[in-house]
């Protein structure tokens, strides 16, 4: 049984259905990302001391400038598949998963460095909410490295069988990518710089 | 007469000045962080450069300058519950139930309650 709608467009809709399924889950991801960022205001401004300079802030100007580059990386791997451009299209798109594996690894570099100082989650209110928000926002690279390894992997047959709907899927990848790298922007200066 | 692959190539160059210019905004971001301003004015600055930057993802790299009426209509519904969301905080500091009633002493009267006026 073929799943109707995956490369034509509904009449309906005027989109494909996974198109519309992507921007649906990300609205969901909105209001998951948006319940932690008003719990961080109510927290804040209910405290009376909010510690300052705590993090380190170029390497969080780092890990921005990494996912601002794997943002690129991947909707360059988006163009150079509707240009025909494989070889290009591989490139990209393992450049945008290295890039992510960057990212992690510096996250890994701030965590253990916390780690060591005692700086567990019941450290403090301002600890806590920095590893729920940064925790949330890793596992969400995670996701996303989890589909690229897939499209660079197995997923790739599909580019010789179905090239359309192929091209579909890199794009909605490419949308949750976008997505994790918009949190990212809002998150660094929340956390790090304020 | 333009073809997809000449439009795609245009949006190409738009990509990568994009990503420059993202690059260059949190520059600017750190660098007024740097010189330690007022934390009011530290807080609308960092977050409206933030805005930028979030907005230039969406529209350029999400392409929602140029997206059909059934995305923008839940994106806009998304848009509306987050106001609620983010709202959640004023309505807690403008709530008062189970904070204490200040009520102010007259002058030269040994109980709280002795100036109230009576009915």
């Amino acid at each position: 049984m073929n799943i109707p709608y995956t490369v034509e467009v509904r009449p309906d809709t005027g989109l494909a259905n996974g198109k519309l399924g992507i921007w649906l889950f990300l609205a969901s991801e909105v209001m998951l990302f948006g319940a932690l960022f008003s719990s961080y205001i109510i927290l804040r401004t209910g405290s009376i001391h909010w510690p300052q300079g705590e993090l380190n802030v170029w390497l969080g100007m780092v890990n921005t400038f990494i996912l601002i580059g794997s943002s690129v990386t991947m909707v360059m791997a988006w163009a150079s598949l509707k240009l025909n451009d494989w070889g290009k299209h591989r490139l990209y798109l393992i450049l945008t998963f290295a890039l992510a594996g960057i990212f992690l690894v510096n996250k890994y570099i701030e965590y253990a460095d916390h780690i060591t100082r005692g700086e567990y989650p019941s450290h403090s209110t301002f600890v806590a909410m920095y590893f729920t928000l940064t925790g949330l926002h890793g596992l969400h690279i995670l996701g996303g490295m989890v589909v690229m390894a897939y499209f660079i992997g197995p997923g790739k047959k599909m580019y010789q069988t179905n090239r359309e709907q192929f091209v579909n899927r890199i794009e909605y990848t490419g949308l949750y990518w976008h997505f994790v790298d918009l949190v990212w922007i809002f998150l660094f200066p929340v956390l790090y710089l304020l | 007469m333009h073809s997809e692959a000449d439009d795609i190539k245009k949006h190409v160059r738009t990509y990568w000045m994009i990503g420059g210019a993202l690059y260059v905004f949190t520059v600017i971001t750190v660098a007024v962080n740097q010189i330690h301003l007022a934390l009011p004015f530290a807080v609308t600055l960092a977050l409206i450069v933030a805005s930028m930057k979030g907005y230039m993802v969406a529209s350029v790299f999400m392409h929602l300058n140029h997206e059909k009426k059934w995305i923008y209509g839940s994106l806009l519904l998304t848009v509306a519950f987050f106001i609620v969301l983010m709202s959640i905080p004023l309505f807690t500091v403008m709530d008062s139930i189970g904070t204490d009633i200040v009520q102010e002493v007259p002058a030269g009267s040994a109980h709280p309650g002795a100036g109230a006026p009576a009915h």
